[in-house]
């Protein structure tokens, strides 16, 4: 009977431990997971902010002015256009 | 040994010392009892409530407001989040360095700080507000003691005042104010949400306990806007006004298929991310909030009722000379006076006397549902804020002269808006279609207001003002068949027309086989010294047309030629 009762005592000891472990184990995963959480709220934001900048800086006024000031790029000439029509390049 | 003759048990205490002992005991274990039953009984919520509040915490958790893209996904405006910076003013005491620090970070005067620190009038001021996150950081690493920090979101428009007037835009608090910002609050704005949590001694979260409210983010726009072309109708808008040094112009182009609203511009406008300096004709969204009298670009309604009402085809003469005509005390004139013309050319050569004698030969009551029908005398329905509705009276108070004046766009209020909507009725072969702001996915249902055989001769008619004996040779595009009405009118003033103030006008369509753009340019009050809508809205909305119709990859329904125009001042001049 004591022998049981000792069998018993070392069980509810392992359990007991266990049970501290384990909720140890769950806070520091909860703590990570926040962190992760956080991490993803801050990429977040800096996606928006780059999205931001990217269309900052393929502003049209901007690509228009970069195109024809530094490569002097312009809409072509009337005489010098040439229209394909599907029809006449399929006969 | 005799113990029980010991005297000293001889003694005997008096019997109420151990019974007031007793109730002493019972009296103890009567008041912990009741305190336990007070304590875990009846102020247990209480307590349960202090108890947790020493570790459980309920958190905001923060939303973000919905993005507006344009019809391609370009992101129009975003919100990201900032800190600002606030104090209880008597609490926050910062050390003379760290005053001239937080000063130089926050880029404001020493003396302004120290003012807002100690207004005693007040528990709460704002240091700054919508400072960069960066920023914030730093400012956080000074370590001033009653300076706190709070986040919030700023919404910025990638694209500046290119289309301030349609975005709109929001306040502090990122509540919508104007433009669609404002009409779409409800669906851009997020929800914040909120959870409990249970934080260790060092502040910490180390578990959920519940989520109370889930945030929500506010739902993406995906606008009808096309901000290539916003762009491009921007830039010559810009250009245009400033070359005839006018007060004011704005451009709207519209989708013919699905009656979407592909740009909109209007100027003088403003910078959403700066608001520093905003007059209120800055803010004026004049497209959709304002009305003027058309002039002319009513015409091919007027004409449209009579061949649909059968009174004239498109060939019928109808005589002008000799260049005006008396109703009633008042006379209409012509420009140019011309001799008999057939109905067509009435649109082509934009002859008042002959619209106001057509007009003529119509009951008001049919002119005025005409009117109705195309979409003025209603707001136009986009959704904008403060959409103007325009006027059109009552067609028992009109006297003859008015009806000869209103065939002609006198006397009768239009928007922008509304004038290039009824222009996708001539497109549309005889349907009006409904408007939108959102990028729609299925073609919307029109309305039919005119039979597709009038639609279609009206738009031949269109195509006759166009060419060069017409009164805009000016809005032809190489290689496409364009057609459209120019409109020049003027303005009213303090209830009478003044002499030199003029608004010009041309609305639009292309390409005239198969019409895809509709296009409408109002110039106000140009002051260069041309005032005619064939020379001054014209150049315009041949640029933005030729321009929308390459970035959409309309295939061209006219021949490649370069265009040919009249030599400068020789056009046709239509009648105001």
């Amino acid at each position: 009977m004591a022998r049981l009762n000792l069998l018993l005592l070392a069980v509810l000891a392992a359990c007991a431990l266990s049970l501290v472990t384990s909720q140890h184990q769950a806070r520091r995963f909860f703590g990570e997971l926040e962190q992760e959480q956080e991490r993803s709220r801050q990429l977040g934001v800096e996606y928006g902010q780059l999205q931001l900048e990217a269309s900052t800086w393929a502003v049209h006024a901007r690509v228009e002015r970069i195109a024809s000031r530094q490569l002097h790029m312009r809409v072509p000439e009337a005489k010098r256009l040439q229209i394909a029509r599907p029809q006449e390049a399929a006969k | 040994m005799n113990f029980a003759a010991s005297p000293v048990l001889e003694l005997t205490l008096p019997v109420w010392r151990s019974r007031f002992l007793l109730y002493v005991f019972v009296a103890g274990f009567t008041l912990l009892l009741g305190r336990a039953v007070y304590l875990q009984g009846l102020n247990n919520d209480f307590l349960q409530a202090k108890g947790e509040s020493r570790y459980s915490r309920v958190m905001e958790v923060p939303a973000n407001r919905g993005r507006i893209l344009d019809r391609n996904g370009e992101a129009l405006a975003i919100s990201t989040p900032v800190k600002s910076i606030w104090a209880i003013p008597g609490e926050a005491h910062p050390t003379k360095r760290q005053l001239a620090r937080l000063a130089s970070l926050l880029e404001m005067p020493t003396a302004e700080i120290e003012k807002r620190l100690v207004d005693p009038g007040r528990d709460f001021v704002y240091v700054k507000r919508q400072i960069s996150p960066e920023t914030a950081e730093r400012v956080a690493g000074l370590h001033i003691p009653g300076l706190f920090q709070s986040r919030e979101y700023r919404r910025y428009y990638p694209s500046g005042d290119v289309m301030a007037h349609v975005l709109g835009f929001t306040g502090a608090d990122d509540i919508g104010q104007e433009g669609v910002e404002l009409a779409f609050q409800e669906r851009l704005a997020g929800k914040p949400g909120s959870r409990r949590v249970i934080k260790d001694r060092l502040g910490q979260t180390v578990e959920d306990v519940e989520s109370i409210k889930a945030a929500q983010d506010g739902n993406d726009l995906t606008l009808a806007l096309d901000a290539r072309i916003q762009n491009l109708a921007f830039s010559q808008l810009k250009a245009a006004v400033m070359q005839q040094r006018a007060k004011a112009g704005g451009v709207v182009v519209l989708d013919v298929e699905t009656g979407e609203l592909l740009a909109l511009a209007n100027f003088p406008t403003y910078n959403p991310n700066n608001r520093s300096k905003l007059a209120g004709a800055q803010l004026r969204n004049r497209a959709v909030t304002d009305t003027f009298e058309p002039g002319s670009t009513l015409k091919p309604f007027t004409i449209a009722l009579a061949l649909e009402a059968g009174r004239v085809r498109p060939e019928s003469v109808i005589q002008t000379a000799p260049g005006s005509l008396t109703i009633g005390g008042a006379t209409i004139r012509d420009a140019h006076v011309e001799r008999a013309l057939t109905v067509a050319q009435v649109i082509q050569k934009s002859s008042n006397v002959g619209a106001a004698k057509i007009a003529l030969g119509l009951s008001p009551e049919s002119m005025w549902e005409m009117f109705r029908d195309v979409g003025f005398g209603s707001a136009p329905g986009l959704g904008f804020p403060g959409e103007a509705a325009g006027k059109v009276r009552p067609y028992r108070s009109w006297k003859p002269i008015e009806q000869a004046t209103m065939s002609y766009g006198h006397g009768i209020s239009v928007s922008l808006v509304q004038l290039a909507r009824a222009y996708s009725v001539f497109a549309r072969n005889g349907e009006l279609v409904p408007l939108s702001l959102v990028r729609v996915d299925a073609p919307p249902v029109g309305r039919r207001v005119m039979a597709p055989k009038t639609a279609a001769a009206v738009r031949s008619m269109l195509e006759m003002a166009v060419n060069r004996n017409g009164t805009a040779p000016r809005a032809q595009i190489m290689g496409y068949r364009v057609a459209g009405k120019t409109g020049t009118a003027h303005k009213q003033e303090n209830g009478a027309y003044a002499p030199d103030k003029y608004v010009s006008s041309f609305v639009g369509f292309a390409p005239a086989s198969h019409p895809r753009l509709v296009v409408a340019v109002m110039i106000d009050e140009p002051s260069a010294g041309r005032y005619y809508g064939g020379v001054v809205a014209a150049p315009v909305f041949a640029q933005i047309m030729a321009g929308a119709l390459r970035v959409l990859d309309v295939a061209p329904d006219g021949p490649m030629q370069p265009i040919e125009l009249p030599p400068e001042g020789q056009e046709v001049k239509e009648s105001v």
